[in-house]
């Protein structure tokens, strides 16, 4: 860690002496395992130590940003002074600087974000956890006849960041993904699915005996799916897809995306954009959370935003620029993209669990499809529409009845917001985004 | 060239011997092959918006990947610098898939260098160019998207730029090298009336010097055509929904076969049987008007390679003729399992990836019929010229696109705009409902990124006007 804090030091005071008035530098290190296996023999291992450093300099208002692989001196010396030049030959920017938030202090909390338990799992043992999950799934069904593997992925990251305004902080945490896709035959043809895992600490993952047999049972239940006519029903999401639905409210609440005018949910805090009972936030203090953090990538200490309580819409998401851009707060959001340019991105930014379980969102339907995959970018930020590919299953008088694909599943988001009727009590973290089971009523189905 | 002349021996130091010892070292546990992949890559952006020059981005990646296959096994490491520990320790790790006696050879580079061929061979490379020039560009674009039309109210306009040099080099003692330009102009555009907000894109580019934007690439035709999109988008209809007649217009239409085609021809996935596509060469898989091709040799375009990222020289290769399923998209490592030739489609995001078969330029060869002739025989459909992306599961086969600008045809004409929609469709069955094929085909103005298991990698496609008997459009109005 004071390694990756040093060289962070270094390239400050670089930037500074080549002329920058204010700066940033943040460095990533991943140190990554990786195995996929198939068929019960490992396809592929891969092991590697990466590092990224990512530099922001401002002359002025004026920014330039930088990343690099390379962090020989003489590669970070040329670099800082080409950045610093950069940034010359950029515009003044009224709302460009760095956060004011971001300075020298103590008593981050410990977001328990780190299972140094990992280290003493050997790359055997890692390995075959792959391998009886996908064990697992071969073995559910004889209609399960292939696969196309099971991964098990383990990184330890550690960050380190400083600015020139005294901030010089890091902190370091572990995650681990375990995850199987096997393929089922039957005469209609083959079908896939996936189960997973995903977890800071071993003890929260699921076996990979479970992950497994679920993947191969969401496998099989998909076999002789079929199209279904064209017409408007009731739609219910599962968490994974769910899931997809909270990005698009993510993408929507973003500064930036609000200071372009390019959000279906623009000029509308205060007002009512979702059914009542729904309450999203976002929320970087979670203990363990895949999406927890103390400070952001700018330095800004991390906190819980209220994005919509009660169907009302509170709060848009902010890094530094974008808050002074809208005269409000950064809500340490700020987020470095691999190319070092910072934006925004969610900590844990979830729709809080409702009462019911899924088995009672399903018997309450009379006629709908509950959704368990969807394909393709048919969602326009800007307008809400929503048109997107989907697979899933036929529900009749509260009855799953057969599977379904090669279907459309269309709507406004604006719309499907307003009209989610019922919300599970099943939320499920599987990153930083995470939903419960949704039911959404009036979306058009088209197909046959 | 000398390899003494690539940039890793010039400005890094590697020797043929380090060369040796790190491909040596990879097969210290007995692998049947191994690989180096020497990537030096620099990338800069520029972002324009509201009217000022926002940020100016410059990226450095410079890094080793080292791939050792035993038998199916593959390992992987990679190095984010060329110091000497670092690769052996890379090469070590790498070496562990294998578990078998060394056969005792020693690896020796003694090959010349390849490139036999250049296909993006230009003067000056975009990276070298001032920022001003490049400065000029956006605010060309800014211009005349704003003077399109007084609605438009926020552009947003991107340059990018990239320099990519690569050195492979194999434990059969091959070694080959390619030096990569690439550069791209992209315009997103907001249109606003009466409180009604739409959106418009528009981008082009390839393996070209800033020349590219002289042509018909000029930033004011990208811009305008962006700005089009945006205001065309405020006045349209809602889309239909269920199944219907489909005309596609050229060029970049043509992600329909990427989608359900392309990727479920890459032989890793019928290799491994997971493809819907999977047995059925030799079989017709489309109507008679189908011939499809991957085409990584087109000069200047964006998914062209001299060489793919295993040192093997890229192809033409007719996918489906005539309707009937000729082969697939191969790599090393599928190319050796399956016994096919190779194809030269093994690609990767960087060097800290493995390489996997991937599409380069994929498009459909031209018909006969006239495209006005097609609309023409049209009684009611849809006319699809602008998408957005596409997605397929390649089990199943079921793939997805969305329409960025539709129309509705109605008796023979083009009337009605229509909003986006996204079209649902099979892969082995849509090319059958093709029935007709125009004479125009276009390739894409060079957008294209297609994304396989987490790797990224630019790609171009291109289609002539064709009729889909039926295809399911995923609109609201029933």
């Amino acid at each position: 860690m004071s390694e990756l804090q040093s060289t962070v030091q270094q390239v400050l005071e670089r930037a500074k002496k080549s002329g920058a008035g204010a700066a940033d530098v943040m460095i990533r290190e991943d140190e990554s395992f990786s195995v996929t296996v198939r068929m019960g023999q490992v396809e592929t291992l891969k092991q590697a130590i990466s590092r990224s450093l990512m530099l922001r300099v401002f002359i002025g208002q004026r920014t330039a940003t930088s990343h690099t692989s390379d962090l020989t001196p003489v590669v970070l010396h040329r670099l800082v002074d080409e950045t610093v030049d950069m940034a010359k030959l950029t515009s003044e920017d009224e709302s460009a600087g760095l956060p004011e938030q971001a300075i020298h202090r103590r008593g981050f909390p410990d977001l328990q974000l780190l299972d140094p338990s990992w280290e003493a799992v050997t790359p055997a043992a890692r390995i075959d956890l792959a391998m009886r999950a996908e064990a697992a799934a071969l073995s559910t069904n004889h209609a399960i006849t292939n696969s196309e593997g099971a991964s098990f992925d383990y990184t330890r990251s550690r960050v380190a960041l400083a600015n020139t305004l005294g901030f010089d902080d890091a902190y370091e945490g572990t995650s681990a993904g375990l995850y199987c896709v096997p393929v089922a035959q039957s005469k209609d043809g083959m079908q896939r699915d996936y189960w997973l895992s995903v977890a800071r600490y071993r003890h929260q993952m699921q076996s990979p005996e479970e992950i497994g047999t679920k993947a191969a049972q969401r496998a099989l239940r998909r076999l002789g799916a079929r199209k279904i006519p064209t017409g408007e029903v009731s739609v219910i999401f599962d968490p994974l897809t769910a899931r997809s639905l909270l990005g698009h409210v993510f993408d929507a609440v973003t500064g930036s995306s609000i200071y372009r005018r390019s959000s279906f949910l623009l000029d509308q805090t205060g007002e009512l954009v979702a059914a009542e009972n729904i309450n999203i936030v976002d929320d970087a203090l979670m203990p363990a959370g895949l999406g927890s953090s103390p400070f952001d990538d700018e330095g800004v200490p991390t906190q819980v935003t209220p994005i919509i309580e009660t169907g009302v819409l509170r709060n848009y998401l902010h890094s530094a620029y974008t808050a002074k851009k809208l005269r409000s707060l950064p809500t340490g959001n700020g987020s470095r993209a691999a190319s070092g340019t910072v934006t925004i991105g969610p900590t844990n930014f979830y729709l809080k669990p409702g009462k019911y379980t899924p088995e009672e969102i399903i018997s309450s339907t009379e006629k709908g499809l509950y959704v368990v995959e969807l394909i393709g970018f048919g969602v326009n930020p800007v307008t809400g529409d929503y048109s997107r590919g989907a697979v899933g299953i036929w529900v009749e008088n509260g009855k799953f009845v057969h599977p379904v694909q090669e279907v459309t599943i269309a709507g406004n988001l604006r719309e499907m917001l307003k009209n989610i009727e019922m919300i599970g009590n099943d939320v499920m973290f599987l990153g930083s985004i995470a939903a419960p089971t949704l039911k959404i009523r009036n979306m058009v189905i088209s197909g046959d | 060239m000398e390899l003494s002349k690539t940039i890793f021996f010039e400005k890094y130091n590697v020797t043929t011997t380090d060369l040796e010892n790190y491909l040596n070292e990879a097969l210290s546990r007995g692998g049947d092959y191994a690989d180096l992949y020497f990537e030096h890559r620099i990338n800069h952006s520029i972002v324009l918006e509201e009217q000022i020059i926002k940020s100016a981005t410059k990226g450095v990646n410079l890094g080793v990947g080292v791939r050792v296959v035993s038998g199916e096994k593959t390992g992987y490491a990679y190095s984010d610098d060329l110091n000497r520990d670092n690769v052996v320790k890379a090469a070590r790790t790498a070496a562990f898939i294998a578990n078998a006696a060394p056969d005792g050879g020693k690896v020796q580079v003694a090959a010349p260098l390849e490139r036999e061929r250049n296909l993006y061979s230009i003067p000056i490379f975009p990276a070298e160019l001032e920022i001003a020039q490049k400065i000029a560009l956006l605010e060309e674009s800014d211009r005349a998207a704003r003077a399109f039309d007084r609605r438009i109210k926020q552009v947003q306009a991107i340059y990018v730029d990239e320099t990519k040099h690569v050195l492979i080099v194999t434990s059969e003692g091959k070694a080959a090298w390619d030096l990569q330009p690439l550069v791209r102009l992209n315009v997103l555009c907001i249109a606003e009336e009466n409180g009604k907000r739409q959106s418009g894109y528009q981008g082009g580019g390839g393996r070209r010097g800033l020349d590219i934007f002289a042509g018909e690439l000029d930033p004011k035709a990208i811009a305008s055509e962006s700005a089009r999109q945006a205001i065309l988008q405020l006045g349209a209809l809602e889309a239909p929904a269920g199944p219907m007649e489909v005309v596609l217009g050229p060029g970049w239409p043509g992600i329909l076969l990427h989608e359900a085609i392309g990727h479920g021809l890459e032989a890793d996935f019928n290799r491994k049987k997971t493809s819907a596509f999977a047995g059925l060469v030799g079989q017709k898989v489309g109507s008679e008007l189908c011939t499809v091709v991957d085409d990584g040799t087109i000069p200047f375009r964006r998914g062209s390679l001299n060489m793919d990222d295993e040192g093997n020289p890229t192809h033409q290769t007719v996918l489906i003729e005539k309707g009937i399923l000729q082969g697939y998209l191969q790599d090393r490592l599928s190319s050796k399992l399956m016994r096919l030739p190779l194809t030269g489609n093994g690609r990767r995001q960087s060097y800290d990836h493995i390489p996997m078969p991937r599409m380069t330029n994929t498009f459909m060869m031209s018909g006969d019929s006239a495209p006005e002739d097609i609309i023409k025989s049209v009684k009611k459909g849809l006319y699809a010229v602008q998408f957005g992306g596409g997605q397929v599961d390649i089990t199943s086969g079921k793939f997805v696109f969305s329409a960025s600008e539709a129309y509705l045809i109605e008796d023979g004409h083009i009337t009605a705009p229509v909003k986006g929609a996204t079209l649902i469709g099979d892969g082995p069955t849509v090319l059958r409902r093709v029935t007709a094929v125009g004479s125009d085909l276009k390739l894409d103005q060079g957008i294209g990124i297609c994304g396989k298991d987490g790797q990224t990698i630019p790609v171009s496609v291109g289609l002539p006007t064709i009729k889909i008997r039926e295809i399911t459009v995923g609109g609201t109005e029933k």
